[in-house]
């Protein structure tokens, strides 16, 4: 059986209906993004399935033309575990967002409605492109997917500071598109081919591909906002409707990171950078303290929400100077590369509940000032509760999945002898429990219950969040065997 | 070879003077001739698709754009800039611009030669296809997936700039209200060059198979096509709810997205071709997709609708 054109129509299905969503209309496309999303999410757990069960990555050439001429899809491990956690959030947060994007029938059409929802689907489409498409130019293509559609959702309520935020944003995200585009052309003078698969084996360390994966990588860290890139970050993410938040945070900055790793251990798989690795992690260590120290001192939920996501984003380059530092194939490696994507996949489903729920509480408090949201846990527990156990993952504490994620980072880091980056990891647990901690007891003091808005909102924005969140727990129950699958098609294990 | 230095020579100097100049006005007019002298350069290079394409989006549509932007800021009051860096700040940003031009100019002459191609590939594989144009061989074909997810990335942006409508303007009329010309060479041009433009357009569209040329470039001209009547206070844009204007848009993808479905059910890979049926098909995703970029690179260039005041 033929499973290749699974994860071809895992693309072109969000591709499709974001196409059709501009003839919709808002309501139509609303209406439609809520039918796809059951379709959307057995893809991805087909595509798991089926990799788990083969033990190989899924291929498929377009129009049945081989690399380097045509281009090929190619769905391993890692694209099936982040395939299903894209469809499991953007699911979620399509569900939360129809109190706000919704549009009742017969009601006219607004802005924000009809943007919304191909915006979504734009995203769900980038993301899906970016894990499984096997060539560097279709990988720009969802890079810009991603962008386009990222950029707009930042500054969907108009104000001016929303506006300034997103253009920064956008200012970063295009530097990085222009590098990565710069080192595309290098690559395919040096090499003759874009395709993945080929380049990790013709690559013999030609300066040209050095240098483009060098300026490609630089540009990469400037849209996963890896510190000291991480500037646009926190008005951006922070400004965003909660729905919009809980997907920039979760996915976005993932899609150019799965990227990274795709150069790094993809095109690059036979040629190990160890230096360079020490200093991606270096910035990564940086990024987890200094984060999780600004956090710490935010003054508004949203604010330090997306400061959280900084320090986040820091953990999942730890497993560069591991996996750069032992053999391929051995016990460390494959712990320091299925801790490194469980982290993503842990953050993501941490990260949306956390925003989702601050998002509630904004609403209800009608301002997200951390001082003044005392009476919080007596009038929406079960939100203060989606928060406290977001934070649980993010802080890695067992059995979440955060606490795996750190767990397998740390013993790596033990066993690759690099036993400093295990500091760092410990530090920035304590530094998270910190400012959880802060929201949770500012949320659990007596306040005045005037000061809320009286009407509850619809009990399935609760349900969602708070299902997100334990999500990121329970994947700390998953035994370690199931993320075998994360190892399926890991090229640099490529004889 | 002395033609050749000199119009290296020419881009260089316009590229600088446009980033050194003080008027906003003065560098979007330099930015536009440089983007006619880059295409000068890849006629040279024999890429004639490149050159069209340069010439119609990068100098002429963004130039349209860019001279748009320029009349805005004009009206709005100086934005405070930011405090620019220190001296020791400027002389470490300019060493570490000089070390990364230096690097990708070294590693540029260290690339291999001849370079690795795959034009002999495309030459033996482009039969199959029914084309003569080895460009529209690779876009509509070999590579059909990036040109495909291409246009609905225009038309993601047409979403994009839509969703910028200020408060109040939803659902109304893109664009600023263009005043009325009483007489003037613009009235006249946008009077007498849209016949001639849609005849060159449509030419360029269907020579695209054999010759260069293509849908990109007959949309970029039929979208000017458009824009000049619109400049000139001829005719209105319709209001961005009009449901035939959106479906307009979405159609090309659609189709290119109908027969790339359609490939995998009957051939087994989407995108494929049915033996015999290539050259007729990649001609009718040609027409609709040139009709979709049209109006939605004149829907970019015209803008989010603005409220009445």
């Amino acid at each position: 059986m033929d499973w290749g054109l699974l994860p071809v129509l895992a693309v072109m299905l969000p591709v499709l209906a974001m196409v059709l969503a501009l003839p919709l209309g808002a309501r139509g496309a609303e209406r439609m993004t809520l039918a796809v999303l059951p379709i959307g999410l057995a893809l991805a757990v087909g595509i798991a399935v089926v990799v788990q069960r083969t033990g190989a990555p899924i291929w498929h050439q377009l129009g049945h033309w081989a690399p380097p001429l045509g281009i090929a899809f190619r769905a391993d491990g890692l694209s099936a575990a982040m395939l299903v956690t894209t469809a499991m959030v953007v699911a979620a947060t399509a569900i939360f967002a129809r109190a706000e994007f919704g549009t009742p029938p017969g009601a006219a059409e607004r802005r924000q409605a009809f943007a919304f929802w191909p915006l979504l689907l734009a995203i769900w489409a980038g993301i899906n492109l970016l894990l499984v498409a096997n060539d560097l130019f279709t990988l720009y293509v969802g890079l810009e997917l991603l962008t386009f559609a990222a950029m707009p959702l930042v500054c969907l309520d108009g104000s001016r500071a929303t506006l300034e935020a997103a253009l920064r944003y956008l200012m970063f995200a295009l530097l990085g598109s222009v590098l990565y585009l710069l080192g595309v052309a290098l690559i395919y003078g040096a090499t003759g081919t874009l395709d993945i698969v080929l380049l990790s084996q013709r690559v013999t360390g030609q300066p040209a591909v050095v240098l483009a994966i060098a300026v490609m990588t630089a540009g990469l860290l400037a849209k996963t906002a890896l510190l000291p890139l991480h500037l646009w970050l926190p008005p951006a993410h922070a400004g965003a409707p909660a729905a919009g938040s809980a997907i920039l945070s979760a996915l976005v900055i993932k899609g150019s990171f799965i990227l990274v790793l795709r150069l790094w251990f993809g095109v690059m798989a036979g040629q190990p950078m160890p230096g360079a690795a020490q200093i991606l992690a270096g910035l990564g260590a940086a990024a987890i303290l200094l984060g999780s120290v600004a956090a710490l001192g935010q003054a508004r939920l949203k604010l330090l929400v997306a400061y959280s996501t900084v320090a986040q984003i820091g953990y999942l380059f730890l497993m560069f100077p591991l996996l750069a530092a032992v053999p391929e194939a051995s016990e460390v490696a494959a712990r320091a590369w299925t801790g490194g994507v469980v982290q993503a996949v842990s953050h993501a489903f941490a990260k949306a509940a956390m925003f989702l729920a601050a998002g509630i509480m904004a609403a209800r408090f009608g301002h997200d000032r951390i001082a003044d949201i005392g009476g919080a846990g007596r009038a929406m527990p079960v939100t203060l509760l989606t928060f406290g156990l977001a934070g649980l993952s993010l802080m890695g504490v067992p059995p979440s999945g955060g606490f795996a994620a750190k767990w397998l980072l740390l013993s790596a880091a033990i066993g690759a002898g690099q036993w400093w980056w295990a500091l760092v990891i410990l530090g920035g647990g304590l530094l998270t429990g910190g400012y959880v901690y802060r929201v949770l007891a500012a949320g659990l003091r007596a306040g005045e219950k005037s000061t809320m808005a009286p009407a509850p909102l619809a009990w399935s924005r609760d349900g969602v969040a708070l299902g997100l969140a334990l999500i990121s727990v329970v994947l700390g129950f998953l035994p370690l065997a199931a993320f075998g699958l994360l190892q399926v098609g890991r090229l640099d294990l490529a004889p | 070879m002395i033609a050749d230095l000199l119009l290296a020579a020419a881009i260089l100097a316009v590229a600088v003077a446009s980033i050194l100049a003080r008027r906003t006005f003065t560098a979007v007019a330099l930015f536009i001739a440089y983007g006619l002298l880059l295409s000068l350069a890849w006629v040279r290079l024999s890429a004639i698709d490149v050159a069209l394409t340069e010439a119609a989006i990068g100098a002429g549509l963004s130039g349209v754009l860019l001279l748009g932007a320029v009349r805005r800021l004009a009206s709005r009051a100086e934005a405070p800039a930011n405090p620019p860096p220190g001296a020791a700040m400027t002389v470490l940003i300019g060493i570490a611009c000089a070390c990364v031009a230096a690097a990708l100019g070294a590693v540029i002459l260290l690339l291999p030669e001849p370079a690795p191609s795959l034009a002999p590939q495309v030459a033996a594989n482009l039969p199959t296809t029914g084309l003569g144009n080895p460009v529209t061989g690779v876009l509509m074909s070999f590579r059909a997936l990036d040109t495909l997810l291409e246009s609905a990335v225009v038309l993601l942006a047409v979403i994009c700039v839509w969703s910028l409508t200020p408060d109040g303007g939803w659902g109304g009329a893109p664009g600023a209200a263009q005043p009325i010309l009483g007489d003037g060479p613009l009235l006249l041009l946008a009077r007498i060059l849209p016949p001639l433009g849609i005849v060159v357009a449509v030419h360029i569209l269907w020579v695209g198979k054999d010759a260069p040329g293509g849908k990109f470039q007959a949309a970029a001209i039929l979208a000017a096509m458009w824009l000049l009547p619109w400049m000139a206070g001829l005719v209105a844009p319709p209001r961005i709810a009009a449901r035939w204007l959106r479906l307009t848009v979405a159609v090309g993808p659609v189709v290119f997205i109908a027969i790339g479905l359609a490939g995998a059910v009957t051939e087994g890979a989407f995108l494929a071709y049915p033996p015999g049926w290539a050259m007729p098909l990649i001609l009718v995703i040609e027409i609709v997709l040139t009709a979709s970029i049209a109006v939605a690179l004149a829907l970019l260039v015209i803008g989010p609708p603005v409220p009445e005041p």
